[in-house]
């Protein structure tokens, strides 16, 4: 009884519990769209979502796949890590999708048009996210701009300089930049026999990176100085003030980093060969998005963030196994944004479990 | 079935936090029309107990019953219904809602969906007349003080014609004046037949406006009293369980040299254009306490904020310890001047972190607190947050570990008093630092104040209450409308004298220096 009690009030196990509630209602909201367009199906399609890679037989198409997934589940964390590290701070970073796209930019063009290696390229990714998370923090603390604002701004004007500029390393005659396995293979990221045990090309150092950054974010939180500073400063700007913390520097550093994990997150997709940047699209890429949903489901903490990221990139790649004979393709995309804007619900339910708790206060 | 005479009856109520009991098996019974005061130490449970009553917390045991019947009192909107009202210790108000907004939120009236302010502001003028609440509706709460905030909050409550009313320390930030008013207040109301609860660590205003008083300590019921037939040092004995002494013994001051030296100084409010602080020059020197008196919304605030560095200057010069700080960060500032803050939520805390965070937080930046490579030393800092907590009887559930936010209020103020005194500044910057402290709490800070003295820091003390300022200080300064009005000796002075110059009635003008 006292235990249950204890269990219910710890930070961690609300999160976890938050999480699940928020997955089983995402894919029973799913299940039910499916349903209502074809209730015979509906069973078998939810499964084939739900086990994506899994719907190989073979072993080694199973590894292959899961791959895929996870050379996603890469730029995806680092886009949750970025949102997270500025929520820290009280900062709502939508930017992260903007910031996204000029990493792709900055280390598609280090890779193609100055045939730079791939840590340059990354590096080159890392540079263009910082200055445009600047941009955000700049306007931020010194022209109180709010974030959500400037950051959806720049998302566009990133998405639109982006195709300007690859534009001018595309292929002849597609909008796709040019394939960097064909011009310049040092910049692809090394894989260290990754590639050979997925037996899949795009599998790469990228994806343990991302993970140990992951890691390192969560320690920079957490155990040092400036972790105390940003979190201080997000809780209560005006306690961080009153204690001679720079807020204004934190929320502009806070950005930059931000920045930087979301562009590095484009480098780590663009950079394993996986993807070719398409200089005609006209939308932010849902990338820096779904890191939002990643986060809070990931109850706003970079280890779990991990995990989230995996879970809903699997679903996002899931969807490709619906049966577009049944369903049509589009229902795919909507199922698995049902499930990811359902996950954005964690905070809500935890909000809840915790006034559920405060009036039914002890009487488990 | 007689008629019950009792309002409220709260019943064997038991509540239990992670690591504490708050409220072991208490029993509190309101009669009708009564003022009932509840007294207790700092975390005693009486926020806890009132938080039952008003439907925030579940009880763990007991039950409570209204006008005879057993009622559940679930959130407080069901408190709403059954006419129980509240006015927290620390405020529930909307920062950028004037003060007519958040009276009416949540029961506003609408016609076609449209808010129809014009009844609703007629109503609250009129009590706001009724009972001298000198309420301007229309001013922002992020730009008014606490203490019209916490006017706003006694409207909020009678807007909602509430019978029973509950009043977690009300008087904890309003002026003497303004605490003779509400006192007024409280009486009307009950000869009008409302029942009331009344949180105080004053004792002198629970023999003044209570019926009964009852005492709970560390979550134990202890006794209920009547008024007439007790004195407070019986109360505060059944308070803290041995006797208190309500007076301050200080040697004279040995005064050293000049440490804090603010000449000319303005200071603009939250509205650019109006000056708060006009010209003001004083000095505080070593080893002696002095104190800013005002009534409340005088300049007092701003001047604190011009000399730690929140807000900048508009005009003057500021010196500590002979160097020119006007324009100096607050770090460097705090280097040698302590801050303990008019609004300990606001400024004083990050809530959210646990008491050890907030023990350190500013001083975190310290070597002895942090790695050259800037990992925290949390044990270090867990170790320091336990003798701050021991050393200046910091009481809450989990120690070092709890969340602040926990904390109940004098605990939360006795962690920031400890985190600012152990500092050992060469000037400590005090802005009502007894405020909801018990006592018991109270004969402590004020021993602690006179020792920061006797050791050699200059002391500057911004207090609303008179008793306070004659018992600590050693040179009075009267603010009025932004400009210092007069210079006292405390021995030489009394409270009427004061209160001419506090409300303007008059005025001397003081030279730079003595
Ligand atoms: N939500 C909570 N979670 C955990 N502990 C709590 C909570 N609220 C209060 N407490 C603890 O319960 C005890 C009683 O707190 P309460 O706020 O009722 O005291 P109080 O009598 O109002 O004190 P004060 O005079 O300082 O305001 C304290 O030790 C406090 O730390
Ligand atoms: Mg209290």
């Amino acid at each position: 009884m006292k235990d249950n009690k204890s269990m219910l009030k710890n930070e961690g196990f609300q999160s976890v519990f938050a999480a699940l509630i928020c997955i089983i209602a995402g894919l029973l909201v799913g299940y039910i769209v499916l349903a209502i367009i074809n209730p015979a199906e509906a069973t078998e399609a939810m499964l084939d979502i739900i086990r994506n890679f899994a719907n190989y037989p073979r072993t080694s198409a199973k590894m292959k796949y899961l791959g895929n997934t996870l050379v996603k589940v890469a730029p995806l964390l680092m886009c949750a890590l970025s949102v997270n590290f500025c929520y820290k701070t009280g900062l709502f970073n939508i930017g992260a999708a903007g910031q996204y796209v000029v990493g792709a930019a900055a280390s598609l063009y280090g890779a193609l048009a100055w045939h730079m290696p791939w840590y340059v390229c990354i590096l080159m990714a890392m540079a263009a996210g910082i200055i445009w998370g600047a941009l955000v923090g700049l306007l931020k603390a010194y022209g109180n701009v709010n974030e959500v604002i400037s950051g959806i701004m720049l998302n566009w004007i990133a998405l639109y300089l982006t195709n300007m500029l690859l534009g001018t390393v595309s292929e002849a005659a597609t909008p796709y930049t040019t394939q960097i396995k064909s011009v310049n293979t040092d910049a692809l990221i090394p894989d260290l026999g990754l590639r050979s045990l997925f037996i899949n090309r795009y599998v790469t150092l990228a994806i343990p990176f991302s993970v140990i950054i992951a890691v390192a974010v969560w320690v920079v939180l957490t155990k040092t100085k400036f972790g105390y500073e940003l979190c201080a400063t997000g809780f209560n700007r005006n306690a961080a003030k009153y204690s001679g913390m720079n807020e204004k520097r934190n929320v502009i550093m806070s950005l930059m980093i931000g920045g930087a994990l979301a562009a590095v997150g484009a480098s780590f997709l663009y950079l394993s060969g996986y993807e070719q940047w398409q200089t005609t699209q006209s939308a932010v890429p849902a990338m820096g998005f779904n890191g939002i949903a990643a986060t809070f489901l990931g109850g706003l903490n970079p280890i779990g963030t991990i995990f989230a990221s995996y879970f809903i990139q699997h679903i996002t790649s899931g969807g490709a196994y619906l049966d577009t004979n049944i369903y049509p393709s589009q229902i795919a995309d909507l199922i698995t944004a049902i499930i990811i804007y359902l996950c954005g619900f964690v905070l809500f339910f935890k909000h809840l479990m915790n006034t559920k708790r405060a009036s039914k206060g002890g009487n488990n | 079935m007689g008629e019950t005479p009792y309002a409220i009856e709260m019943l064997g109520i038991t509540k239990r936090f992670s690591g504490i009991t708050a409220n072991d098996d208490i029993t509190l019974q309101l009669k009708k029309g009564e003022i009932h005061a509840l007294l207790g130490e700092n975390g005693a449970g009486k926020s806890t107990l009132m938080s039952i009553l008003f439907g925030l917390y579940q009880p763990d045991e007991g039950i409570i019953k209204k006008d005879g019947k057993e009622v559940k009192v679930i959130d407080p909107n069901a408190a709403d219904r059954l006419g129980i009202g509240m006015v927290h210790q620390h405020f529930q108000l909307v920062e950028c809602f004037t003060v007519l907004e958040n009276i009416v939120l949540g029961v506003e009236t609408t016609k076609h969906g449209f808010l129809q302010q014009k009844e609703a502001r007629k109503k609250i003028m009129e009590l706001s007349d009724r009972y001298g609440l000198m309420i301007d509706p229309d001013a922002r709460i992020s730009d008014i003080t606490v203490g019209m905030q916490q006017r706003t909050e006694i409207l909020k409550m009678l807007y909602r014609d509430s019978d029973v009313l509950i009043f977690d320390e009300p008087t904890a930030v309003l002026t003497p004046q303004e605490i003779e008013e509400l006192i007024k207040i409280l009486k009307n109301l009950a000869a009008e037949g409302k029942s009331i609860l009344f949180i105080s660590h004053k004792l002198n205003e629970i023999m003044e406006v209570a019926d009964r008083c009852s005492v709970i300590r560390r979550g134990k019921y202890i006794g209920t009293v009547d008024i007439d037939a007790t004195t407070p040092e019986e109360l505060s004995r059944m308070m803290c369980g041995h006797d208190v002494k309500l007076s301050v013994d200080k040697e004279p001051a040995k005064t050293g040299e000049v440490i804090l030296e603010v000449a000319g100084l303005s200071v603009h409010g939250k509205k650019k254009g109006k000056e708060k602080v006009r010209n003001v020059s004083f000095n505080v020197r070593a080893g002696e306490i002095v104190c800013i008196a005002g009534i409340d919304g005088n300049g007092q605030t701003e001047l604190v904020y011009g000399l730690t560095g929140l807000t900048p200057v508009s005009g003057g010069k500021i010196s500590l310890c002979g160097e020119d700080i006007t324009h100096a960060s607050v770090r460097k500032r705090s280097e040698k001047m302590s801050h303990i803050p008019e609004d300990r939520h606001k400024h004083g805390l990050v809530l959210d972190y646990s008491l050890e965070y907030n023990m350190v937080l500013q001083r975190y930046f310290e070597p002895q607190f942090v790695s050259g490579a800037g990992f925290l030393k949390k044990k270090v800092i867990r170790e320091y947050a336990e003798r701050l907590i021991n050393t200046y009887d910091v009481r809450s559930g989990e120690g070092a570990q709890t969340t602040v936010r926990s904390m109940s209020g004098g605990n939360q103020q006795k962690a920031i008093i400890a985190r600012e005194i152990d500092r050992g500044p060469k000037l400590l910057v005090a802005v009502q630092p007894t405020r909801g402290l018990d006592v018991g709490a109270i004969e402590n800070i004020h021993k602690q104040l006179v020792a920061e003295r006797d050791r050699g820091t200059a002391v500057l003390l911004v207090s609303l209450e008179l008793e306070e300022v004659m018992n600590l200080s050693d040179r009075i300064l009267v603010m009025y409308e932004g400009e210092i009005v007069g210079e006292f000796d405390p021995k030489k002075t009394d409270n009427e004298e004061l209160g001419m110059y506090m409300s303007g009635a008059k005025r001397n003008t003081v030279e730079a220096d003595r």
